[in-house]
């Protein structure tokens, strides 16, 4: 590896970012969105998180792309052009404090794939030890979101089914 | 084999870089819809080259897979609306 590969996708994630805020026209905004949200996925492909990857690209990239188009076909007039005021001056301040903070604290996280980090040594190697005998899954996060943690689980499904219906309705055609 | 998977990827954030141009500056709405569905082509082969970096293809076709079967019913959502609303 000659530089980290990960710093040319965080850049086209920002730029995709500022560009979607900043764009003139909502449904470039929307496009652009689904641009921002590859490019998420590629970060976490990349960081080796493949069921992440797989879930923002299909729900971030592709769902979220049409579920935005729908809404702005039922909702948005024909000019769909932004006029937004400039921001005040207690965002100028407050919002890169925010920013500042945020990296602060960031700072004191251990470092990517560190062996000695409380996320790697406090339960994770309990279920990578014991998770094929107590459940014969081979797969380590499936037998996690399945077994371990299946209440949970469940009442997501309840969650995002709920979350369906709900999106259903509110973009159904009226029959005439 | 490293090294050269690593030279394609850089290559291909490259390219879609140019796209990326032509998304956020096009003037109209088909040169950002034309620009997305470019990054996305290329979206997929770097998904796999990413696999092939890694050595494990076999999930990351899965992924490369359901972003191109996403992305073809998104482009028809974009076509559809741009069919309702007239063009911009």
């Amino acid at each position: 590896m000659i530089f980290p590969f990960e710093i040319p996708l965080l850049l086209l994630l920002l730029v995709t970012a500022a560009g979607a805020i900043l764009v003139k026209d909502l449904m470039s905004s929307v496009l652009l969105l689904g641009t921002y949200s590859f490019f998420l996925s590629l970060i976490w492909a990349w960081f080796g998180a493949v069921d992440v990857a797989f879930v923002e690209a299909v729900v971030g990239a592709g769902l979220g792309t049409v579920l935005f188009l729908l809404t702005l076909f039922g909702t948005a007039p024909k000019d769909t052009r932004l006029r937004r005021p400039p921001p005040s001056l207690v965002t100028l301040i407050v919002f890169p404090l925010l920013g500042v903070l945020m990296l602060y604290a960031a700072s004191d996280l251990p470092g990517f794939g560190d062996p000695n980090s409380p996320a790697s040594t406090h339960i994770s190697p309990t279920y990578i030890e014991r998770s094929y005998q107590d459940t014969h899954t081979p797969n380590v996060v499936t037998s996690v979101l399945m077994d371990y943690r299946s209440l949970d689980t469940m009442v997501e499904t309840v969650v995002i089914f709920t979350a369906g219906i709900a999106c259903a309705l509110l973009l159904r055609r009226e029959s005439k | 084999m490293k090294t050269f998977l690593f030279c394609v990827l850089v290559l291909l954030v490259i390219l879609i870089g140019a796209y990326l141009y032509r998304v956020l500056r096009g003037p109209t709405i088909f040169d950002r819809v034309l620009g997305l569905n470019g990054i996305s082509t290329k979206a997929i082969i770097l998904l796999i080259v990413i696999g092939l970096y890694f050595d494990r293809v076999d999930m990351f076709i899965d992924i490369s897979t359901g972003y191109a079967l996403l992305n073809s019913v998104g482009a028809l959502a974009v076509a559809k609306y741009l069919e309702q609303k007239g063009l911009s």
